[in-house]
């Protein structure tokens, strides 16, 4: 018979081992990355188109997709994500009728759903039906229905922790409900939603399957100069070059390179979100 | 106050429109995949054991890309959901502050790793291992598909169980050690069982995500469409389906519907996971308060 602190113990390295385990494997992904990854990026890589079937040169088209595919979702996305994340927070709180409950319930489903169904609406809705074609418009409009439940959802949560008496100041004063909103407790929240922006975006530059059919090219000398353009983009870029080729092998380094560029890009995102989010609530507490 | 009438009307049209795209999902989906069965019978569709649309004489059916999902999904589960449940464990009960501070933004940083790069990981790597230490017949398999699945959704399991083990009030677990458990006993006897109903929502939220996966196990799993169990065959999920042909099809074709009719499918599994999530944290939140 084992005595219970010995079982305790036993059981107390078992959660230990598997949260080490996690944190091995997040370890080892970014060991795998950067190793093969920061010797092929440079000033060239960087900014040069690619050279002899892809094989040379640089990713600058799909850095430029990625970015202009992301500044499109959010321009998308983000009015509409924080006005839902308002009504929801401060017109509805304390309702409990159907129609609230439906919408968020609607939200949380959304956040749900694979992105390769957002893709086949994107296909079904703007492309072919209402006649976008195949281009950064319908991708980013796309990727902005992805990315929305994401805002949503980060916006109500800071709009929900700030104080009421923020509120009932401003009423107190005379202010009507959307002079109080606008006023006094959209600056509180921005902390809060400019962090679930962030993330929202950081996913939404990171998608593949529904730009793949909506709008991305696998290559394209040119920059994309209208909405109805097609784009080149860095997930599509890996995707492409590591499976689609007829030798993967002599593309990898710039494959490396290319998921190196990717991952910097998301990661900044996330940390500068994890780090807009605590000192906040540092300064805060 | 007219003015304050308007706005409310605005932000509440806002509002609605998650509905409507729910709403436009289900007609899309609907409209483009029921055509399928212009040429297609629906038993043919739903239970015929071979996928081959390009063939001269094309086959569509699905039985074994649901199969594939299912079987990298059921592996990614069953290895993510345990060990997810003992992180969040370790997180929420036995961590000191300073290890919480640093595994909660790492993992956080998992969950933002783009699916596309998951997938570059099990093409290029992970399958050396797999390949290696199970002797598979082709080098990317369904085994490759559901470990790369479960590193992806475990994220989602460990934050999810870790915030219901949290909310578990103090006075339970208080009450445990009073009554002379170890941190242990009241841990595993006390305040997980008193969170289970959270750790549910976590694996259901998994499931949910890795059914839906796409690039991943598109990159990770070989996608040969083949009707089997066995985690070391090659085999091709709904979603790879979907992605790589639709690129390929002519618009308006039966191939076209047919890979509507798949997302159709698909939409209704991922609906029905979260909607299990959805009911059990209602009734979750209802007996607490």
């Amino acid at each position: 018979m084992i005595s219970r602190r010995v079982r305790e113990k036993i059981a107390f390295t078992f959660l230990r081992l598997s949260a080490l385990l996690v944190l091995v494997a997040l370890v080892a992904i970014l060991y795998y990355i950067v190793s093969n990854g920061i010797g092929v990026v440079n000033i060239g890589f960087l900014l040069k188109n690619p050279e002899e079937g892809m094989t040379r040169g640089g990713i600058f088209p799909a850095i430029v997709g990625t970015v202009y595919l992301v500044a499109l979702t959010l321009l998308f996305a983000l009015p509409l994500g924080v006005a839902t994340a308002i009504y929801l927070s401060e017109y509805a709180r304390g309702k409990n009728n159907r129609v609230v409950m439906i919408i968020k319930m609607a939200t949380r489903i959304l956040a749900g759903i694979p992105s390769i169904v957002y893709g086949l609406l994107g296909l079904g809705l703007f492309v072919l039906f209402l006649n976008l074609r195949f281009s950064i418009l319908s991708a980013s409009l796309t990727l902005s229905f992805l990315t929305v439940p994401i805002i949503i959802a980060a916006s109500e949560e800071a709009l929900e922790s700030v104080p009421m008496s923020y509120r009932e100041a401003a009423l107190a004063l005379g202010a009507t409900r959307w002079q109080t909103i606008r006023s006094a407790v959209l600056p509180y929240a921005l902390p809060g939603i400019m962090t679930g922006s962030i993330l929202g975006l950081s996913r939404a530059a990171g998608e593949t399957a529904p730009i793949m059919i909506t709008g991305v090219a696998y290559y394209l000398p040119r920059l994309p100069i209208s909405l109805f353009d097609q784009f080149m983009a860095l997930p599509f870029h890996i995707f492409t070059l590591s499976t689609q080729s007829s030798n993967p092998q002599l593309t990898r380094p710039v494959q490396f390179g290319t998921v190196f560029v990717l991952m910097a890009l998301v990661l900044v995102m996330n940390l500068a979100a994890i780090v807009i989010r605590s000192r906040y609530s540092r300064l805060r507490a | 106050m007219r003015t304050d009438f308007i706005i409310e009307r605005f932000f509440l049209l806002c509002a609605l429109s998650s509905i409507l795209v729910i709403a436009l999902i289900f007609i899309f989906l609907f409209k483009e995949g029921i055509q399928t069965f212009i040429y297609i019978s629906p038993i043919q569709f739903f239970t015929g054991s071979i996928w081959q649309p390009v063939a001269s004489q094309p086959k569509y059916g699905i039985l074994p890309l649901v199969a594939g999902s299912i079987l990298v999904t059921l592996g990614a589960t069953v290895i993510a959901v345990p060990i997810g449940i003992l992180c969040a464990t370790y997180l929420a009960e036995v961590s000191n502050p300073a290890a919480r501070e640093i595994l909660k933004p790492m993992i956080e940083i998992l969950a933002g790793v783009p699916s596309v790069v998951f997938g570059f990981i099990a093409l290029t790597v992970l399958a050396d291992f797999t390949h290696g230490i199970f002797n598979t017949t082709y080098r990317l398999n369904a085994l490759n598909g559901a470990v790369i699945l479960a590193v992806m959704i475990m994220p989602t399991v460990v934050s999810v169980s870790e915030d219901a083990i949290s909310a578990v009030p103090k006075e339970y677990k208080e009450a445990a050690l009073a009554l002379g458990a170890t941190r242990w006993e009241a841990s595993r006897r006390v305040v997980l069982p008193a969170a289970l109903s959270g750790i549910i929502v976590a694996a259901m939220l998994g499931i949910g995500r890795a059914i839906g996966e796409t690039m991943a196990v598109l990159m990770a799993t070989g996608n040969a469409p083949l009707l089997t169990f066995d985690l070391l065959s090659s085999v091709e999920t709904m979603t790879a389906t979907i992605a790589i042909e639709m690129g390929e099809v002519a618009f308006g074709s039966p191939h076209y519907h047919a890979l509507f009719a798949i997302g159709l499918v698909l939409f209704a599994m991922t609906f029905i996971v979260n909607l299990i999530a959805e009911l059990v944290s209602a009734k979750f939140r209802s007996l607490r308060y």
